[in-house]
């Protein structure tokens, strides 16, 4: 190595040293950087939350909580506008908690659900996002078992805010982990991403683009449901890959297995109307949210019955095997480009979409 | 998608590569700038450096419009953004760059209306909608973005829309350029020409590079395959002992430029006697701001803007990351106290910062394996 490349080395060694270390909480007011899912959320989890609530179940970060063989989560949901072409906040309130349910290996059993309304809201409004809780419910199998209601004056929120909260049954057949991702594993998404962040954001018409793209919020239960079938304990983990994308749920778990990933780009589903909407905005579809993609983890032996499996479940036909976890440098993401070049994949810095769910 | 994989194929950037191989000398060391912080951002995102030779070294230059802000105007737009009354709008990367007291993303979260804007037209369309606010455009940017804030402004004073002003951060590319040549610490063997802002001024400003400094100028395209192409050519003339401006961005680049838009930037600004940059220092007749005839859409005529120089944090190595004079890695807070999330410096801070692009992407070297 040139004396160059030993100081480059160097250096970019000092900055993995230095991220490794644990966060600190520094900022003095939130800013919509804190709720955008990347670096400052991170922050203001592993520096503030953490440190004050962290028992053993929280601290696996999981998308839901682990309690005996009961998986627990809750989701608030404040997307603007709250109809989109394929959805709305009502379907997505149901939907993003039975997936945090699902992706920690829970087959989802009740939710409770919370609304905080805007004076002024119509009727009409909110009986429609009722009826399309009760849908969403019924199509995902699980009952609504106990709520409430608050109201705020006009202005105090934007028409309205859902929170609701799951519980689910750990399946037997799960043995899943945020730190047992091993080199070698595969990485498999369930389907095309970016589909819903880029469907609210053309919703919101802000960019007077338009293209046919709908959200694709929806129960990933059944997904899991043939993982585990087909590869029960070889699948290592799972993740629901909302708000940051592929991207963050990669970086996340990089972090807390202390691995390598690389990502093939070529290899991820992208469909052309999200790929050239994210182009113009200058956005890339890896940080996009998704309302019904997951990631897994599988050891190599069960990939292919794993990819199999889950390309037979509903809306996750264009599944594919993406990239494979490596030893070093640990908790990094690298993408091996289309054009042949090699990047860092990194959490996302700032919030280009905010309000997304 | 149609009309861009072309310029992404990896089977022609493989042949490319090869031709790029072939013909450098070895044990001759080549030292290429590409002045755009667009290309530095393809470079990174597409990987690009990766395909070339060790003896081909890519210099990020100065090119990039938030990077050249400075301290002090940040500020100023802080200030201006708590005027009672003010809807403040810009560009998603300047609400991230650091003033001497925070950010305008920081204004925000402290009650300020600051939004972001996609085209200075939102911001006309915003104050149309709230006749009874004042709304600002923070308008930044090179040659590039500057018809689209002349046209918008030709637009306001046509339809009378008073509670609309500019604050005007438009600068011009050839001073900085020729800033950089006059560096006595400079070793650069060829330029990389910015190709959006030659959309606007054509190839010929350039033409003083070869013609009183000797060094080859490309003037390329975005895509990777544009880049590589460019890289490629600047090469040839340098082993052909060719000195001039070539044009690898010919499908969008005309010699003459856009003489409508040059015709409505003429119109609507003028030169300042001297505008500071980051890290640069003060350069003569680089900077717009509005013209007489639109003075009345002129914010720092509009409202008290404080002016206050603010000198540039001492640990920032910004000035000498931006004369591509050390490699971001090997500024002292880089990655450390220096990160996307907490930017000292304003490189840190766009995607197409050298700083940001190197950390975001490029934060890996190039002979490392992953196993």
């Amino acid at each position: 190595m040139s004396e160059t490349t030993t100081r480059e080395s160097e250096a970019l060694a000092l900055i993995e040293r230095v991220r490794s270390r644990p966060a600190k909480f520094k900022d003095a007011q939130i800013t919509m950087a804190h709720g955008a899912g990347g670096k400052a959320t991170q922050t203001l989890v592993a520096g503030l939350f953490l440190p004050a609530f962290g028992g053993a179940a929280l601290r696996e970060l999981g998308d839901a909580g682990v309690v005996d063989d009961l998986a627990l989560t809750t989701d608030s949901f404040v997307v603007k506008p709250i109809r989109f072409p394929g959805g709305s906040i009502g379907e997505l309130a149901v939907n993003g908690t039975v997936n945090d349910l699902a992706v920690a290996g829970a087959r989802p059993l009740a939710l409770t659900l919370s609304f905080v309304l805007e004076e002024g809201l119509s009727a009409e409004d909110l009986r429609a996002e009722v009826e399309a809780i009760a849908a969403a419910a019924s199509a995902a199998g699980v009952e609504i078992v106990a709520g409430d209601t608050k109201v705020v004056e006009r202005g105090r929120c934007d028409s309205m805010y859902v929170t609701t909260t799951g519980l689910g049954r750990l399946d037997p057949r799960a043995s899943l982990s945020t730190g047992s991702l091993k080199p070698g594993d595969k990485i498999l998404v369930s389907g095309p991403i970016g589909e819903h962040g880029t469907a609210v954001m053309l919703a919101r018409g802000e960019f007077e683009l338009e293209a046919p793209v709908e959200s694709d919020t929806r129960s990933l239960w059944p997904a899991v449901d043939a993982l585990l079938d087909a590869a029960g304990p070889s699948l290592r983990c799972l993740r629901d890959a909302t708000r940051g994308g592929v991207a963050s749920a990669l970086n996340e778990l990089a972090q807390a297995s202390a691995v390598a990933m690389v990502v093939r780009e070529a290899a991820v589903p992208v469909r052309p109307p999200v790929a050239g909407a994210c182009e113009i905005l200058g956005i890339d579809p890896m940080y996009v949210a998704n309302e019904g993609v997951l990631v897994a983890f599988v050891a190599p032996e069960a990939a292919d019955d794993a990819l199999a499996a889950l390309a037979s479940a509903p809306g996750c036909e264009a599944a594919a095997e993406i990239g494979e976890v490596k030893t070093d440098p640990p908790g990094m993401v690298l993408v091996e480009t289309a054009f042949g070049g090699r990047r860092v994949m990194d959490l996302l810095v700032g919030d280009p979409l905010p309000r997304i769910c | 998608m149609r009309y861009v994989d072309e310029y992404r194929d990896a089977a022609l950037g493989r042949v490319l590569a090869g031709e790029i191989v072939a013909t450098v000398e070895a044990g001759r060391e080549y030292k290429i700038m590409e002045v755009c912080g667009g290309h530095t951002h393809t470079i990174y995102k597409y990987g690009v450096d990766d395909l070339l030779p060790a003896n081909v070294e890519l210099v990020h230059g100065p090119g990039c419009p938030v990077c050249v802000i400075p301290m002090g105007r940040v500020d100023d737009a802080i200030a201006v953004a708590h005027v009672p009354g003010v809807i403040f709008t810009c560009f998603g990367d300047m609400m991230r760059v650091p003033g001497g007291s925070g950010t305008l993303l920081d204004a925000k979260a402290r009650g300020a209306d600051v939004r972001m804007v996609y085209s200075p037209l939102d911001a006309l369309r915003i104050a149309r909608e709230n006749p009874d606010r004042e709304v600002v455009f923070f308008a930044v940017g090179f040659e590039t973005t500057a018809p689209s804030t002349a046209l918008t402004l030709k637009r306001a004073k046509a339809e009378g829309t008073p509670n609309f002003s500019c604050f005007s951060n438009h600068v011009t590319i050839v001073p900085p350029l020729r800033a950089l040549l006059e560096s006595p610490d400079l070793r650069l063997d060829g330029f990389i020409g910015p190709g959006h802002v030659s959309t606007v001024v054509g190839a010929r400003p350039f033409e003083f590079i070869p013609a009183d400094y000797g060094k080859p100028v490309v003037i390329s395209g975005f895509e990777p395959l544009d880049l590589l192409q460019s890289v490629y050519m600047v090469l040839r003339q340098l082993v052909e002992g060719r000195c001039e401006v070539e044009n690898q961005y010919a499908r969008v680049v005309p010699a003459d430029g856009n003489p409508a838009a040059l015709a409505v930037l003429e119109e609507v600004f003028e030169l300042r006697p001297h505008f500071e940059w980051r890290g640069l220092g003060f350069i003569s007749h680089s900077g717009l701001k509005l013209s007489e005839a639109y003075a009345e859409l002129d914010a720092e005529l509009r409202f008290e803007i404080p002016g206050v120089r603010v000198a540039d944090p001492k640990a920032c190595q910004c000035g000498e990351v931006l004369k591509g004079v050390i490699k971001p890695w090997e500024c002292k807070v880089f990655g450390t106290a220096c990160t996307p999330e907490r930017p000292i410096g304003t490189c840190m801070v766009s995607s197409e910062g050298a700083c940001a692009a190197y950390y975001n992407y490029g934060r890996f070297a190039r002979e490392r394996e992953v196993v």
